[in-house]
């Protein structure tokens, strides 16, 4: 995929003036946040349970190499073929490998969000075999010219049920309909042989289960379950941190993750996969491939970023953060977007390719404060911030800024002296009305609002006062 | 160097491990134990709480004495909404008498054009209201999956309070999981466009769950 993270402001500023999209982001305050706080509340001690996952994820990444082996023996100990991949062009590659030598045509493909970071759609289309999203959200992505997702959980949150009507009208010559319900056995209706019909199965994985060798997933159209039961091969594509040690520990995870991220107390399916199918089985795929990505991750690991890899992929940090809310998740320019995105793309491809991300935020920290496993996330993107300043990442006007300010704050009676001129200057320019209508070198902030004059006297000559 | 031995390496640099320790006393001792976590209060009686719940996730519930009034619940089930009255059941329900009660079920996996399936069930769990498949040859899974109605029979005696538990008879009965567990709470869904809920999104419209006991 593409990196559009440098042109964050300017997508941002669109995205704004964009009536659909804000309709979509609209929803989710009244939807995904309203149902994540009942679910919440009606579970009881959230906040234990929090940092019970949190322990368990902190428990695997601990000993993360050993619980990798341990869950690479049992998988092949049952059958299944475990493939390592440093980069994105080898996962790929992995996985063109496994269809060309087993004749494969088509794909069905089950929601993945490393299959979008690898860009595995486009290695499989470029070696002449079709990829077929089964994930509503993503097949109406598909079919609209392979457009990104903008949300990690919800991939067509931008788009109003009048886009989707068109697109189908559009796209499969069928008579136009609005209702979500008749879209929604549309493309049932359309995918259910390609289904039947297709030789691979391609889904992420949630979770991988050290104890028994086995990929979980979570989803709740029944795809994730079509997609790894009818065709003749499945390949599970999943991050190395997504171990977890046992079924207690997954059941736990499970517990944070559909209450996290939609308000569910239990995805309609959760599916455990262990190894190829029996020979007297009817259903289930023959050969059985797990193909477990680095991609950046064991450096994270090996950083001040290592929280982000306790991460579950539940996308209740953007559905809560005022500027995803605002902006949408197109801005980011990248797979991950919202808070989670704002560490992530800077980790994964490189600071200087996304220098907007870490000040996406005001650091409000609603995000920290609904995280599963409790990932301080506001914390991260201030250490990210001070990488981009030590690097000189940031524009000459903020480095020469913030170099004056540092300097006078060492000082503390020339720092005085410069608050009491800039309170009494500020007092003048309000004038009567006590607004500043025009603030110079802050024309982007008074823009669109008044900043409010200060009284004349600072803090520290108001205290001196009162304490007379 | 394969991309396993580097990834591995690069993990254990960042665990600041020179190499991977010959003693995993310490993990394996843990998935030995294999620990329960954190439960919500169970302050509710499981059959009670399963059937809230499964009626909370869309899924119809019904109780009949016996395996052998199944049939009869399944017809009026079926007319009563206007349903096919044939499709296919799992092998192990051949024996019930299902041509008696005005059906026509056959004992084979469901293909793409079944309207109706219908199966039994490893185990059903309280806490979430959810019916827990495991893979095999007598329990195909396209039964629960591709027909537009899914009837389950649930034997109360399987209801478990919880997910951990439902791990422990499997462990206990099986000793590992088979292939496929399939945990299933309710008929499909979406909620992609607008966030508007929507039921059979690529598997059943509607499941129908007939407990026995």
């Amino acid at each position: 995929m593409h990196i559009r993270s440098n042109e964050f402001k300017a997508r941002a500023a669109a995205n704004l003036g964009d009536a659909k999209l804000q309709k979509g982001l609209g929803l989710i305050k009244v939807k995904a946040v309203v149902n994540r706080a009942n679910a919440v509340a009606e579970f009881g001690d959230f906040e234990t349970l929090r940092e019970a996952g949190k322990q368990i994820r902190n428990r695997a990444l601990a000993d993360l190499d050993l619980y990798l082996e341990r869950f690479e023996r049992e998988a092949v100990a049952r059958g299944a073929v475990v493939h390592w991949a440093e980069n994105a062009a080898e996962a790929c590659r992995i996985v063109v490998n496994i269809a060309r030598e087993n004749g494969v045509k088509t794909v069905a493909k089950s929601k993945s969000m490393v299959s979008e970071e690898i860009g595995l759609n486009e290695a499989l289309i470029e070696a002449g075999i079709e990829p077929i999203e089964t994930d509503l959200g993503e097949y109406i992505l598909q079919i609209n010219d392979a457009e990104p997702p903008s949300h990690i959980v919800m991939p067509v949150i931008h788009k109003t049920a009048e886009d989707v009507a068109d697109l189908f009208h559009e796209k499969h010559g069928t008579p136009r309909k609005t209702d979500p319900a008749a879209l929604t056995r549309e493309a049932r209706e359309i995918l259910r042989p390609k289904f039947l019909s297709a030789d691979m199965g391609v889904s992420g994985a949630n979770f991988l289960i050290a104890e028994t060798g086995s990929t979980l997933i979570v989803t709740n159209e029944g795809n994730g379950r079509l997609c790894t039961t009818l065709p003749r091969l499945h390949v599970a594509i999943t991050g190395i941190e997504k171990v977890v040690p046992t079924l207690e520990d997954v059941s736990t995870l499970l517990r944070l993750l559909p209450r996290s991220a939609t308000g569910q107390a239990i995805t309609n399916y959760v599916s455990l996969h262990t190894g190829p199918k029996h020979i007297d089985e009817s259903d289930g795929p023959q050969q059985f491939h797990i193909v477990l990505v680095d991609n950046g991750r064991t450096k994270l690991l090996a950083g001040e970023m290592r929280e982000m890899l306790r991460c579950i992929r539940c996308g209740a940090c953007m559905n809560h953060c005022p500027v995803y809310q605002a902006v949408g998740g197109h801005a980011w320019g990248w797979v991950y977007p919202g808070p989670m995105g704002n560490i992530l793309t800077p980790s994964y491809v490189g600071l200087e390719k996304t220098v907007p991300l870490p000040n996406a935020t005001t650091l409000c920290n609603q995000c920290g404060s609904v995280c599963p496993v409790k990932i301080p996330l506001p914390d991260l993107m201030r250490k990210l911030r001070e990488e981009q300043m030590a690097r000189g990442l940031k524009s000459w006007p903020e480095r020469l800024g913030l170099a004056l300010w540092g300097w006078a704050a060492q000082r503390p009676a020339l720092y005085a002296l410069g608050t009491r001129i800039a309170a009494r200057v500020m007092k003048g320019l309000g004038g009567a009305e006590k607004l500043i209508h025009r603030l110079p070198l802050a024309a982007g902030w008074t823009d669109g609002r008044d900043f409010p004059a200060p009284a004349g006297k600072t803090f520290r000559e108001l205290y001196r006062e009162k304490r007379k | 160097m394969s991309a396993r031995e580097n990834i591995l390496g690069r993990v254990r640099n960042a665990l600041n491990r020179k190499a991977s320790p010959a003693d995993t006393a310490h993990i394996d001792a843990h998935i030995a134990a294999h620990p329960v976590g954190m439960q919500p209060p169970r302050d509710w009686e499981p059959e009670l709480r399963f059937r809230a719940r499964a009626e909370a996730l869309a899924s119809t519930v019904e109780k009949v004495s016996s395996l052998q009034a199944v049939p009869d619940a399944v017809a009026r089930y079926l007319v009563v909404n206007k349903l096919p009255t044939s499709g296919v059941c799992w092998p192990g329900l051949r024996h019930l008498d299902w041509i008696g009660a005005g059906l026509g079920m056959e004992d084979r996996p469901a293909r793409g054009a079944d309207l109706v399936g219908i199966t039994g069930c490893y185990c059903a769990v309280a806490e979430t209201g959810t019916l827990v498949f495991l893979s095999g040859p007598d329990t195909p899974a396209a039964t629960s999956l591709l027909p537009e109605t899914h009837i389950a029979i649930v034997d109360t005696a399987r209801i478990v309070p919880f997910m951990e538990d439902a791990w422990a008879l499997v462990r206990a009965e099986r000793g590992r999981p088979p292939r496929a567990v399939n945990f299933v709470s309710g008929p499909s869904r979406t909620a992609d466009i607008e966030q508007t809920v929507t039921m059979g999104a690529h598997g059943p419209y509607r499941v129908h769950i007939i407990l026995v006991g």
